[in-house]
C-alpha cells in the first residue's frame, strides 16, 4: 500500500539579497491516512514552510526547488496554479495558528461553511446547510443549528478553533495541514482540540500533517514523528521511539530540555545551542571585568542580607518574617462613573492572600484571565489596588499609581518581562539599557568603573562583554531574554518577579534561561515570583506554588506536595491536562 | 430593526445635536467677536445714536448667553441673517448657490468612486503588474497636481484650444422651483463636465490609493489565507471575502471624502467661475463678510454631521461586530 | 571606507531599498536641485523681482526666449508687469519652499508633542484631544486654512496683515496640519506604551516626560517621518492654493500659485507661459516630495513586504 502523502527530497530555496536561503533541505516523510504525524523543531527550523509547500502557498519569492510531493501518486509539484487550486480544500485542507484572525469577521459561520462545501461539491444549498450542521455538531458544537447562523466574534477561541476545523474538514480532505493548532489555546481546550483532533483521524481516515514546536503535543497525539533543525530532517520514526529512546544528538539535546512535569531537576543537562556563536565576540574585552567581579558586586551590596536559598525540603507555609506579603488583594480594571452610566469594572484579583520567604522561589500557575500578570503588575506598581495590603521588608507597601514609592523599594523589586522582543528600546545600546538603572538609582556615577561593571555583569549572564555595544535587535530572543536578566541584576535587588519569561522561547533556549535563573539564584540568594501557565517549568524552579483561577487563589501548597497530591479539584484537573510526556526515557 | 440599534441611532443624535452646538459657539464668536457687526452694518457717517439704537435692535446688549440662544435659535429656523457686503438675507443668497455646489459635488463624487474603486481593487490585486504600475504612477501624480492646475490644463486643452466645452458659469439653467439644475439641457451638461472632471481627479486618486493599501492588507490576513487554503473560487476570494472586509475602512473614507469635494469646489468654483457656495465663501473672506462665513461654516458641519450618520448607518449594515457592540450596549 | 559604507547599505534596510529604487533617486535629486535653486535664489536669479527698479513694464509680456518675439534676456519670458519669468519662478519657489517649511515644522512639532502626551497619559486628555483631531480632520485643510486667514483679515488691520501674511500663513497651514502629526504620534506611542521596555522605566520610577522624550519618542520616528515628508507635499500645495484664491501671499511677493493666477487671466489670449512654467515648476517638485514620501512609507511599512 502506497502512503497518503509522499514527500522525497523537498528542497524549498528563498532568495534574498543576502543570497538564496534554503529554507527547507531535502526533507523527505511519509503519511498513512488516519495517521496523525507530528513536525517538530525549534523556531527557524522550517516546519511551517514544509506545510505551506505541501498544500503550494508557499509566499513569494520562496519556491521549490527541488523534490516531489505525492498525493496517493499524484504529483503536486508539476501542477499549474489552476489545479493546485482545485486540489486546495478538496483533497488538501489546512488549519491555522490563530483562530481569532482565521475566520472572516463579516461572514456568518453559515456562509463559510456552504460556500466551501458547494465550492467542492454539486450540493444545493439546503443540502450543503444540512451536512455543515452535521459537521458542526461533530465538531463539538452545541446546539449547530442555532449557531449555524452566529458570526465569528460571538464564539469563544476553543469554539472558533472547532469551527476552523469544521471548515477544513468540510469537503471532506485526504490530509489536513493543521500549522500549530493549539498554540493560542489554553491547556484545558487544548487537551479538547487535540482529542477532536485524533478522533477525526481515527473515524474519517484523515491523514494529519501536525506542525508544532511543543514536544508535550507531539507526544500526546502523533503516530510518527519528524524532527527538523535548520530545514534538515534529524530523525524521524514512530513518536514512541523517537521521544523514548532518540538517536541523534540534537534530538537528545532537544528531549533533554523539555521540562518534566513528572519530576524536578536540579539544572538541565548541557545544551546544545541552536542559536549561532557571534565569531571573534569573545576578544574584545574591558580589563578587569569578570563575571567574579560582578558577583562580588551583587553580593558587597547593602545590608539587606543575602540569604542562602532556602532548602526544598524546608520550603514553609507559614507567613511571619517574610519577605512579601500580600493580603486579600483586590485589583478592578476599568471601573468608572460617567454621567450616564456606572460601569463596575473587571474584577481581575479579588482577596489574593500570599507571601514570599527571603531566597525562596514562589510559583505562580493560572490560565489566560487568571489574574497571574496582573498580580505581577500589582506587586511591581503598574496596576492600581482597590482593596486589601501589601508588605515589603516588613514596612507597607504602597500601590505606586495612587501612593507613589521609595525609590529604595522600586531598586529592590526588579521584574524580567515575558517577550524580550519587546522589553528592551531597540533605540539604546545594550550599554545604555544596562547602564540605566546604576545611574537612575545612584548605584554608580559614569565613568570606567561603571563600564567595567556592565561588561561584567553580561560575562554572568554568559554573553560576551562586546554586546555592550550592540542594539537589542542584533541578538536572538534567548540573548535579549539575558540582556533582560542582566538589566534587572544591575538594580541589585533583593527580589525578582518573572513574568512568563520563557514562553516567548524555544525549548532548549529556555533550558538555558531556566538554568541561568537557577545559578543566580542559588548564588545570590535571590527571592523569586514566577508566573508560568506551563506546570513543568514551574515544578522546575517553584519551592512553592499558588494555583490562580479567576483572579483567586484556588491552592497554596509546597511545590513537592502539590505536583504529587494536589488538593483542589481544578489543581488536579490542571495537572490531569498538561501533556505528561511519559514517552519520554529518564533523564540523564 | 431592533431597540438596540434604534438606541445606538439615537445616540449618535444626541451627540449630532451637541456638535451643532459646538460649531453654532465657534460661528458665533466669529460673528460676535471679529470685528464688531454694528462698524460693519452702518457707513461712517452714522451718528453715534444710530448706532447705538442698531446695537439695541440686534440685541447686542443682551447677556452673551442670551445672545448666543437667540443666535442657535435663528440658524436652526434658518433665519441668518444680512450679508455685510450685500445686505441680501443670506438665506436667499445660500439658496441660490446650494444647487449648484450640490450638482457638481455629486457628479464629481461619482465620477470619483465609479473609477477609483475598481482601480483600487485592481492595482491591490496585480500587484507589480504593467498595468497596475502604471495606473499608480499616474495616480502619484495626479495627487501632485494641484486642483486648480488640472482646471487650467482642462481649459486650456477643451476650451481655448480646441473650442469644445465652455470654461466658465453654470450655462442653461431649469428651474425646477427655487432649484435650479443643470442636468437637463445639454448646455448645462456640457458646462458642468469640466468642472466635475477637475473636481473629481483629485478624489478619484485618494480613492484609488486607500482602497488599494486597504485592500492589499486585507490579502494578507489569516482568513483570506485559510480561504485560499480550502479551494475557494478566486473570484468569491476577492470580491466576498475581500472587497468586504475592504468596505469596512472605505466607508469612513468615502465620509472623509466629502470633506475633500467642500473644500476643492471652493478651488474648483473659483477657476471656472462656477457660481455656488465656494465661490461665495471665498467672496465671503476676501471682503471679511463674517455673517456669510458663519453660516457657511454652520452649513458644512451640518452636512457632516449627516453624512457621519449615514455612515456609521452603513456600519450597522455592513458590520456584524458594530451590530452586536451597539444592541449589547 | 566603500567596502564599509557597502556593508552598512547592506544592513540597513531602508538605504538598501533607496540604493535600488532609481524613481526615489531621481526624486530626491530634483528636490535637493529644486531646494538648491530656491535657497540660492538671490545669486542664481538673473534678477531680483522683489525690486521694483529691475523691471520695466515695456518688457512686459514677452513670450519664452526660443519663441518669436522673445527677447535672449528672458529666458522663458515676462509677466503682465515685465518681470523675468524665471526670477519670479526661483523666487517664488523659495517663498513656497519657506511657508511650506515653516508650516510643516509647526504643525509637527505642535502635533508630536499633543500625539504622544495623549498616547502615553490616555485618559480624559485623550479622549478630549483626539475629539478635537476628529472636528478637525473633518474640516478639511483648505477649509480650515481659509477660515483662520479669513479670521486673521478680520481681526488685523489690513496694512500689517499683508505684513504677516507669511506668519498668518504659516500657522493657518500648520493648523491645518497638525492632526495628521498628532493621530500619528499618538497611535504609535499607543503600541509603544504597552510595549515592556516602557513598563520596566515605569516601574524604575522614571519620571513620564522623560519616559515619553528618551524612551518612546525616538521610537516612533519613523512614522512620523512618513507624515513629514508626505505632508509637507500637502503644505506646499495648500500654499499655492491659497495663493491662487487670491488668499496667500501679497502680489507684490510672489509665490508659484500667485503667478498661475496671474497667467490664468492671460490664457485665452495666448500668452501662455505665464501659466505654464509655474504649474510645471510646482508639480515637480510635489512629485518629487511625494515620490520620496512613498518610498518612505513603504520601506518603514513591514507590512507590505
Amino acid at each position: 500500500m502506497t502512503a497518503l502523502l509522499e514527500v522525497r527530497d523537498l528542497t524549498v530555496s528563498i532568495p534574498s539579497r543576502f543570497g538564496e536561503f534554503t529554507a527547507v533541505n531535502q526533507v523527505s516523510l511519509e503519511i498513512d491516512a488516519g495517521e496523525i504525524h507530528g513536525v517538530v523543531g525549534e523556531s527557524g527550523a522550517g516546519k511551517s514552510t514544509v506545510g505551506s509547500a505541501i498544500i503550494g502557498l508557499l509566499e513569494s519569492p520562496a519556491r521549490i526547488s527541488k523534490g516531489s510531493i505525492r498525493l496517493q501518486g499524484d504529483e503536486l509539484t508539476s501542477l499549474d496554479e489552476t489545479d493546485y487550486h482545485r486540489l486546495r480544500g478538496d483533497r488538501i485542507s489546512m488549519i491555522f495558528q490563530d483562530p481569532q484572525t482565521s475566520l472572516n469577521p463579516l461572514l456568518s459561520i453559515a456562509d463559510q461553511l456552504i460556500e466551501t462545501i458547494r465550492q467542492h461539491r454539486k450540493l444545493s444549498e439546503e443540502d450543503a446547510r444540512r451536512q455543515a450542521i452535521e459537521l458542526l455538531a461533530e465538531t463539538g458544537i452545541d446546539s449547530a443549528e442555532q449557531r449555524m447562523n452566529d458570526y465569528p466574534h460571538q464564539f469563544s477561541g476553543g469554539m472558533r478553533q472547532r469551527v476552523v476545523i469544521a471548515l477544513a474538514l468540510c469537503t471532506d480532505p485526504e490530509l489536513i495541514i493543521a500549522d500549530e493548532p493549539t498554540t493560542a489555546l489554553d491547556v484545558s481546550v487544548q487537551k479538547q482540540i487535540l482529542g477532536l483532533i485524533r478522533d477525526l483521524a481515527a473515524q474519517r481516515k484523515v491523514g494529519f500533517l501536525l506542525i508544532t514546536h511543543d514536544i508535550g503535543v507531539i507526544a500526546e497525539i502523533t503516530d510518527r514523528v519528524t524532527v527538523l533543525q535548520h530545514g534538515k530532517v534529524v530523525e524521524t520514526g514512530p513518536t514512541a521511539a523517537v521521544l523514548g529512546s532518540p538517536q541523534e544528538p540534537y534530538t537528545q539535546a532537544l528531549m533533554a530540555a523539555v521540562p518534566r512535569l513528572d519530576r524536578r531537576l536540579s539544572r538541565f543537562r548541557n545544551i546544545v545551542s541552536v542559536e549561532t556563536r557571534m565569531e571573534g565576540e569573545n576578544l574584545w574585552k574591558i580589563e578587569g571585568a569578570s563575571a567574579s567581579h560582578a558577583s562580588n558586586w551583587l553580593l558587597g551590596g547593602d545590608k539587606v542580607a543575602r540569604h542562602a536559598p532556602v532548602a526544598v525540603g524546608r520550603a514553609t507555609e507559614r507567613a511571619d518574617n517574610a519577605l512579601l506579603r500580600v493580603d486579600d488583594l483586590d485589583v478592578t480594571f476599568g471601573a468608572r462613573r460617567s454621567w450616564f452610566s456606572r460601569t463596575p469594572g473587571l474584577k481581575a484579583l479579588s482577596g489574593v492572600s500570599l507571601h514570599l520567604h527571603r531566597g525562596e522561589v514562589l510559583g505562580v500557575v493560572g490560565e489566560s484571565g487568571s489574574g497571574k500578570s496582573t498580580l505581577a503588575k500589582a506587586i511591581v506598581g503598574l496596576a492600581p489596588t482597590s482593596g486589601g495590603s501589601m508588605q515589603f521588608n516588613g514596612s507597607p507597601l504602597p500601590d505606586g499609581r495612587h501612593r507613589p514609592r521609595s525609590h529604595l523599594v522600586r531598586r529592590q523589586i526588579q521584574m524580567v518581562f515575558q517577550d524580550p522582543y519587546s522589553s528592551l528600546n531597540n533605540r539604546r545600546t545594550v550599554e545604555a539599557i544596562l547602564t540605566e538603572p546604576l545611574l537612575f538609582y545612584k548605584l554608580a556615577s559614569k565613568g570606567a568603573d561603571t563600564r567595567r561593571l556592565v561588561a561584567s555583569v553580561l560575562e554572568l549572564v554568559e554573553m560576551p562583554q562586546r554586546a555592550m555595544l550592540k542594539y537589542p535587535h542584533q541578538f536572538s530572543g534567548g540573548q535579549r531574554q539575558r540582556i533582560a536578566v542582566a538589566r534587572a541584576l544591575m538594580a541589585r535587588p533583593d527580589f525578582l518577579i518573572c513574568d512568563e519569561p520563557t514562553s516567548a522561547l524555544d525549548v532548549s533556549i529556555q533550558a538555558q534561561i531556566l538554568n541561568l535563573l537557577k545559578d543566580l539564584q542559588s548564588n545570590f540568594g535571590l527571592t523569586i515570583l514566577f508566573i508560568s501557565h506551563n506546570l513543568a517549568v514551574v515544578r522546575q524552579m517553584a519551592d512553592r506554588v499558588v494555583v490562580l483561577r479567576r483572579g483567586q487563589v484556588v491552592e497554596s501548597a509546597v511545590s513537592e506536595t502539590f505536583f504529587n497530591a494536589p488538593q483542589a479539584d481544578y489543581s488536579q484537573q490542571l495537572l490531569r491536562e498538561t501533556p505528561s510526556l511519559s514517552l519520554l526515557g529518564t533523564p540523564v | 430593526m431592533s431597540s438596540g440599534i434604534a438606541a445606538f441611532i439615537l445616540r449618535r443624535l444626541v451627540q449630532s445635536v451637541f456638535v451643532m452646538l459646538a460649531v453654532s459657539l465657534i460661528a458665533f464668536s466669529l460673528f460676535r467677536f471679529v470685528g464688531d457687526p454694528v462698524a460693519q452694518m452702518v457707513g461712517q457717517e452714522t451718528s453715534l445714536e444710530d448706532q447705538a439704537r442698531i446695537r439695541e435692535s440686534l440685541g447686542l446688549n443682551e447677556p452673551i448667553t442670551t445672545q448666543f440662544i437667540t443666535f442657535a435659535g435663528n440658524l436652526a429656523t434658518g433665519e441668518f441673517g444680512y450679508s455685510y457686503r450685500t445686505r441680501q438675507p443670506i438665506s436667499e443668497m445660500i439658496l441660490d448657490r446650494l444647487p449648484a455646489t450640490v450638482e457638481l459635488g455629486i457628479v464629481s463624487l461619482i465620477i470619483s468612486l465609479l473609477v477609483g474603486i475598481p482601480a483600487g481593487i485592481y492595482t491591490a490585486l496585480h500587484r507589480g503588474g504593467f498595468l497596475a504600475n502604471s495606473i499608480l504612477i499616474s495616480t502619484l501624480i495626479g495627487v501632485s497636481i494641484p486642483t486648480f492646475v488640472i482646471g487650467i490644463f482642462l481649459i486650456f486643452v477643451f476650451g481655448v484650444q480646441l473650442g469644445w466645452l465652455p470654461t466658465f458659469g453654470r450655462g442653461d439653467v431649469v428651474a425646477l422651483g427655487w432649484w435650479k439644475t443643470n442636468f437637463l439641457t445639454l448646455d448645462g451638461l456640457r458646462s458642468l463636465l469640466l468642472p466635475a472632471i477637475t473636481l473629481g481627479v483629485y478624489q478619484l486618486t485618494l480613492t484609488m490609493r486607500l482602497v488599494r493599501s486597504e485592500m492589499q492588507d486585507v490579502m494578507k490576513s489569516d482568513f483570506i489565507k485559510f480561504a485560499t487554503a480550502r479551494g475557494i473560487d478566486r473570484r468569491s476570494i476577492h470580491f466576498n471575502h475581500a472587497l468586504r472586509n475592504t468596505l469596512v475602512p472605505v466607508i469612513t473614507i468615502i465620509g472623509l471624502q466629502f470633506g475633500g469635494i467642500i473644500a476643492f469646489s471652493i478651488v474648483t468654483e473659483s477657476v471656472f467661475q462656477w457660481p455656488g457656495m465656494g465661490l461665495l465663501f471665498l467672496d465671503s473672506i476676501r471682503y471679511v463678510d463674517i455673517p456669510v462665513m458663519s453660516v457657511y461654516l454652520v452649513l458644512i458641519a451640518l452636512m457632516f454631521v449627516v453624512i457621519n450618520l449615514l455612515v456609521d448607518l452603513l456600519y450597522v449594515a455592513i458590520d456584524p461586530r458594530v451590530r452586536s457592540r451597539s444592541e449589547a450596549s | 571606507m566603500i567596502a564599509r559604507f557597502r556593508r552598512y547599505a547592506i544592513e540597513n534596510e531602508l538605504l538598501h531599498l533607496f540604493l535600488h529604487n532609481r524613481v526615489a533617486q531621481l526624486a530626491a535629486f530634483i528636490a535637493l536641485v529644486m531646494i538648491g535653486g530656491a535657497v540660492l535664489a538671490s545669486f542664481v536669479a538673473p534678477t531680483d523681482p522683489y525690486d521694483l527698479a529691475s523691471y520695466d513694464l515695456l518688457d512686459s509680456l514677452l513670450p519664452p526666449s526660443w519663441v518669436e518675439g522673445g527677447d535672449p534676456r528672458f529666458f522663458i519670458g515676462t509677466d503682465d508687469q515685465g518681470r523675468d519669468l524665471l526670477s519670479a519662478i526661483l523666487y517664488g519657489t523659495r517663498l513656497s519652499l519657506t511657508v511650506g517649511l515653516l508650516s510643516i515644522s509647526f504643525a509637527c512639532v505642535l502635533g508630536v508633542s499633543v500625539g504622544l502626551t495623549a498616547g502615553y497619559l490616555g485618559g480624559r486628555f485623550d479622549a478630549f484631544v483626539m475629539r478635537i483631531a476628529d472636528v478637525q480632520l473633518s474640516l478639511p485643510a483648505i477649509l480650515t486654512a481659509l477660515l483662520i486667514d479669513g479670521i486673521a483679515r478680520g481681526i488685523l488691520p489690513q496694512q500689517s496683515h499683508d505684513d504677516l501674511m507669511i506668519v498668518v500663513l504659516t500657522i493657518a497651514i500648520g493648523l491645518s496640519l497638525w492632526v495628521n502629526f498628532a493621530r500619528t504620534a499618538r497611535a504609535s506611542t499607543f503600541v509603544e506604551k504597552n510595549k515592556e521596555y516602557v513598563q520596566a522605566t515605569e516601574i524604575m520610577g522614571m519620571h513620564p516626560v522623560r519616559i515619553m522624550l528618551v524612551q518612546i519618542l525616538p521610537n516612533i520616528l519613523g512614522p512620523i517621518m512618513v507624515i513629514l515628508t508626505v505632508d509637507l507635499a500637502v503644505a506646499i500645495l495648500l500654499e499655492a492654493t491659497l495663493s491662487f484664491l487670491g488668499v496667500g501671499v501679497p502680489p507684490n511677493q510672489p509665490s508659484l500659485g500667485t503667478l498661475i493666477r496671474i497667467g490664468t487671466e492671460y490664457l485665452f489670449s495666448g500668452e501662455w507661459w505665464i501659466v505654464a512654467f509655474p504649474s510645471l515648476t510646482l508639480i515637480v517638485l510635489i512629485v518629487s516630495v511625494n515620490i520620496l514620501g512613498d518610498f518612505l512609507r513603504d520601506a518603514l511599512n513591514p507590512k507590505l513586504r
